[in-house]
């Protein structure tokens, strides 16, 4: 009789827990679903306007474009990936199979985690300091991408390693009794059984660089300058290979109009410039999720 | 096509240490060529810290330190060349670890990496290795799915040909069948007991009847020592010392 009743009030605890927990998950989506749409929806009339999208931005005129800046925050977001990808990867290596446990690591795992909460703002700061006036390389794209490349090697270190840490023992174990060289495992068997997390882990550090004002404001300027896809000559200012240009990406340009913006239009910019921007970050995600499942699937495929 | 081999293995006098940890006590063991040794006992005695020494595994542990001599024929084992000693001495594992590729390429992967071969003697290969372990014709129309998209008990019979591929002379089992239901473990017991004919088989295992039906030497460890070696049949019905008898009768264990 008293454990009928014990196991009712359980069951009828488990219930509110259930009605609780479901209740807050609706609440977090239903905001996150109302930003999305709000952001999307106020800005819906520029995502498929090309003149928008292809066009140059203006300082004094309405209709002005965001042309230099979606190529420039494209451009940064490749060269950031190419610099930050294989150094963390190394890194990652490194630390999950190589490394023995001892200070060396610990130290290597507490700078990483202290670094990948190191606000972005002050990542900012230090390129503007080091990079931008102590090298003088000014504002640049290069100044940029490596104020973005301190900012996501820890988080992408991290991601990979414990893609990495997450492969079973046994696999490690296997490779080894084969008489293959921890190199050989590492590359032959370890990667690929991580890969489907190391490539949604590297999209998803891509949609966080997309979408960075504070570490460019400084680092990559301000100001975009129109650019001239004929252009090969990459000293030029307007050749948008050239990575010693200043480059205002998408996210610095809402921060910019939105902050000293004289442009009549400049709701309209500012709120279209925010749809494309978190377009692209929902797409980075999809296509983040498509393909991390693609790749397990492949994995375990019949 | 594979040849036959009769490669004894022994552990002489052998010490291993985890930093402080005394984990085997001077171990004096001999694992006759063509016969199935059993290593039985209870949890945490060091069966499988004795069969990772066979093939050096332990070798990068940290702080891990083997003392004594161990042998294969009439090699010591320090004399051989770590990555060789692995390809002359398969091991097996608890848990069915078929690497993340395909049936085909599981098979050869250790082939593979002993340099380029024609893909002709690699499809041989695949094919007399899967019969071998009894794979083949369930999984002849499908080489190129993955090795994780089989069953528990396909994927260890998997493992076993990945092991076989590379024609080893000692094949070590870690409790091959713990995680595998009983079909699969008879037809691994089957193997095993075949494999015997030409390889020198050393398998730990944690069930009795197991120990009894497939092997020709039982040795049964508790805390690190050897208590107790000797042919099956005779250990596990006359035991000479009492601890064996407790743990064969489940007093304790
Ligand atoms: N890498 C290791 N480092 C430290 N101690 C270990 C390690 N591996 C095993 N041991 C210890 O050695 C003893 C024997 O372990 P093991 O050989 O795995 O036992 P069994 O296979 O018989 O269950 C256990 O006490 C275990 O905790
Ligand atoms: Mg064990």
């Amino acid at each position: 009789m008293a454990s009928s009743s014990a196991s009712a009030r359980a069951r009828r605890q488990d219930h509110i827990a259930t009605g609780v927990l479901t209740a807050i998950v609706a609440v977090i989506c239903v905001a996150l679903v109302a930003i999305v749409v709000y952001i999307v929806g106020s800005g819906a009339g520029k995502l498929f306007d090309v003149s928008f999208l292809t066009g140059k931005p203006q300082q004094f005129k309405a209709g002005g474009g965001i042309g230099p800046e979606l190529f420039n925050s494209f451009y940064l977001l490749v060269l950031t990936l190419l610099l930050s990808l294989p150094l963390s990867l190394g890194a990652a290596i490194y630390l999950a199979e190589y490394a023995h446990e001892g200070p060396v690591t610990t130290a290597a795992k507490t700078i990483i985690e202290t670094l990948s909460s190191l606000p972005s703002i002050v990542v900012g700061l230090f390129g503007m300091l080091f990079f931008v006036l102590q090298l003088g390389w000014g504002f640049s794209i290069m100044s940029g991408a490596l104020a973005l490349t301190m900012f996501n090697l820890p988080i992408l270190t991290r991601v990979i390693q414990q893609a990495l840490e997450a492969v079973p023992r046994d696999q490690r174990d296997a490779g080894l009794a084969l008489g293959l060289t921890r190199w050989e495992t590492t590359i032959h068997i370890l990667i690929p059984s991580a890969m489907p997390a190391i490539v949604t882990g590297v999209i998803l550090s891509a949609g966080r660089v997309f979408g960075e004002a504070a570490a460019l404001i400084y680092t990559a300027g301000q100001s975009a300058p129109m650019l001239d896809f004929t252009n090969f000559d990459l000293s030029s200012a307007s050749c948008p290979w050239n990575v010693w240009r200043p480059a205002e990406t998408l996210a610095v340009h809402i921060w910019k109009i939105n902050s000293e913006g004289v442009v009549p239009d400049l709701a309209a910019v500012s709120s279209g410039t925010a749809a494309v921007l978190m377009v692209c970050i929902l797409a980075f995600n999809i296509i983040a999720r498509i393909v991390g499942r693609r790749l397990e699937r492949r994995l375990t495929a019949e | 096509m594979m040849a036959g081999h009769s490669t004894s293995m022994g552990v002489e006098d052998v010490n291993l240490y985890y930093g402080d940890f005394h984990a085997l006590k001077d171990i004096t063991l001999d694992m006759p060529a063509n016969q199935i040794t059993a290593l039985i006992g209870p949890s945490g005695c060091g069966k499988s810290t004795l069969l990772r020494c066979l093939d050096r595994m332990n070798d990068r542990v940290q702080g891990c330190r083997v003392e004594g001599r161990i042998t294969l024929g009439d090699e010591d084992i320090k004399d051989i060349d770590p990555y060789d000693l692995r390809r002359r001495v398969g091991m097996v594992f608890q848990h069915p670890n078929p690497f993340p590729l395909t049936i085909y390429e599981n098979v050869v992967y250790g082939l593979r990496r002993q340099g380029r071969r024609p893909k002709s003697e690699l499809d041989g290969v695949v094919e007399s290795t899967l019969r071998r372990v009894g794979l083949w014709d369930e999984v002849k129309d499908k080489l190129k799915a993955s090795g994780l998209s089989l069953s528990g008990g396909q994927q260890q019979r998997l493992c076993i040909a990945r092991a076989l591929a590379v024609d080893p002379e000692v094949l070590l089992m870690d409790e091959p069948t713990s995680a595998l239901d009983p079909i699969s473990t008879s037809l691994v017991e089957e193997l095993a007991s075949e494999l015997a004919h030409d390889h020198t088989v050393v398998i730990v295992t944690h069930n009795m009847q197991q120990a009894a039906r497939i092997s020709n030497q039982t040795a049964f460890f508790y805390l690190g020592e050897l208590v107790e070696v000797g042919p099956t049949a005779e250990l596990f019905v006359r035991p000479k010392k009492k601890q064996t008898e407790d743990y064969l009768t489940g007093r304790f264990g």
